[in-house]
C-alpha cells in the first residue's frame, strides 16, 4: 500500500567542516525523529565515514537513513548521491578520495569529526573535503549509476556550487535523477522559476541541528528504497512526488 | 583589433582553431561562473577562465564571444575540443593566471 513519507534528503554531520560539531549521528536522528521525519538522506561533502554511525542509530529509532554524499565536482558543482546501502556509498567514497587532493586545515575550514552511534569521537578526516574533486560532472554522474544510486543536483537556485551557477544551463548529456532546490524558494516560486523535464525537490541542506526537517519533500511510496524513490521522481506506478 | 592580432601579441596558444581570427575583439571578460558570463559578457568580448567543460562552448555561441582563453595551462577534454570545430568556437590556452592575462589584455586594448 502506497503511504506518504517526510524526507529530508539532503542533511550534513559533523563531519562536513562547514557543519555544526553538535551534529552528530545520534543527535541529527533525534533532531528528524522529533520532526517527523520519516526518510534522512546523510550527504557529507565527499565523504560517508559517518554513514554506518549514522544507519546503526537510525534503526533503534525507526527512522530511515539513505546512505549518501555531496560529491563536488572539477567544475565545483555540488552533486548529491543516494543508495540502498553502505557498501556502493563506501565504494563511491574510494573513488572520491582518490580524485580529492589536499589535506584539511581545522583553523580554516573547520574540524571533520568521525563520530560513533554512542556519541563518541573515533577520530578526525584529514583529507581537505571542502575541497573539489578531478571528476567532471558527467564522471560523478555516471559512477552514481553505475553503483545503484540516484544522482541529483544540489540546490541548482544557489549561485555558488550549484550546476546552473557554474555551468550557466543543465548540459544535454548528463542523465541526472532530480534537481534539489535550496530552502531559499518556496514551492510556488521554484515551480515558477523552473521548467525543467528534470522533477524538483527540496531538502534542508542542514548544517545547524535546527535546521533538519524545516525543509522536505513528500513522496508516496510503497517503501523506502531507491527503486521506490527513482519510481516516485518519474512519477510512475502511483509513485510520486508530493507537495514540499 | 581582430582576434589574430590578440593571439600574436600576448602569444597565446591556438587549441582549436575553428572560429574566424578576423573577428574582432571588443573587449575582455573574467570569469568562472557560467551564469555570470552568460549575465554579463558582452559580443565580441574575449573570455579568460578556466573552465573546460563543454557548457563553455555553448555560453560562447550564445553570447557571440570572440574566443575563450582557457588559464594556468588548462586544457579542455576530446569531447569539447570535438564539439569547439563542430560550433566554430576558438579555443586559446596561455600558462598565465587569469590575473596576469586580463590584465596584459586590458593594456592592449585601451585606448592611448
Amino acid at each position: 500500500m502506497l503511504r506518504t513519507f517526510k524526507a529530508d534528503l539532503h542533511v550534513h554531520t559533523c563531519l562536513s567542516p562547514c557543519a555544526e560539531v553538535k551534529m552528530s549521528p545520534l543527535a541529527i536522528i533525534k533532531q528528524a525523529k522529533a520532526h517527523g521525519v520519516d526518510i534522512l538522506g546523510i550527504c557529507d561533502h565527499n565523504s560517508a565515514e559517518n554513514v554506518a554511525a549514522a544507519l546503526q542509530v537510525a534503526r533503534e529509532h525507526g527512522v530511515h537513513v539513505l546512505p549518501g554524499m555531496e560529491v563536488t565536482s572539477s567544475e565545483e558543482v555540488h552533486l548529491l548521491a543516494w543508495f540502498d546501502a553502505i557498501e556502493p556509498v563506501q565504494q563511491l567514497q574510494e573513488i572520491v578520495y582518490r580524485h580529492l587532493p589536499g589535506e584539511n586545515e581545522e583553523e580554516t575550514f573547520g574540524m571533520q569529526v568521525i563520530a560513533n552511534a554512542d556519541d563518541e569521537v573515533l577520530g578526525f578526516n584529514q583529507k581537505l573535503l571542502i575541497g573539489a574533486t578531478t571528476l567532471g560532472v558527467r564522471e560523478i554522474v555516471e559512477e552514481i549509476h553505475s553503483l545503484g544510486g540516484l544522482a541529483v543536483a544540489a540546490h541548482i537556485d544557489r549561485e555558488s556550487f550549484s550546476l546552473l551557477g557554474q555551468l550557466g544551463f543543465i548540459p544535454g548529456d548528463l542523465p541526472l535523477d532530480a534537481l534539489e532546490i535550496s530552502p531559499a524558494l518556496s514551492h510556488e516560486d521554484a515551480m515558477c522559476k523552473y521548467s525543467f523535464s528534470l522533477p524538483l525537490l527540496q531538502s534542508s541542506d542542514a548544517h545547524k541541528k535546527e535546521e533538519i526537517g524545516s525543509c522536505c519533500t513528500r513522496f508516496l511510496l510503497e517503501r523506502v528504497s531507491i527503486e521506490e524513490i527513482g519510481k516516485a521522481l518519474e512519477g510512475r506506478e502511483g509513485r510520486k512526488i508530493l507537495r514540499w | 583589433m581582430t582576434l589574430t592580432e590578440v593571439v600574436e601579441r600576448l602569444g597565446l596558444r591556438v587549441v582549436t582553431p575553428a572560429g574566424s581570427g578576423d573577428s574582432k575583439v571588443t573587449g575582455g571578460y573574467t570569469g568562472d561562473l557560467l551564469s555570470d558570463v552568460m549575465a554579463n559578457s558582452k559580443a565580441g568580448n574575449l573570455w579568460i577562465t578556466m573552465q573546460t567543460h563543454q557548457n563553455i562552448l555553448a555560453v560562447a555561441k550564445l553570447k557571440d564571444l570572440a574566443g575563450i582563453v582557457l588559464v594556468n595551462d588548462r586544457q579542455p577534454n576530446e569531447e569539447t575540443m570535438r564539439k569547439a570545430d563542430e560550433e566554430q568556437v576558438t579555443i586559446l590556452s596561455t600558462g598565465e593566471s587569469a590575473f596576469s592575462i586580463s590584465g596584459r589584455l586590458y593594456r592592449l586594448l585601451a585606448r592611448p
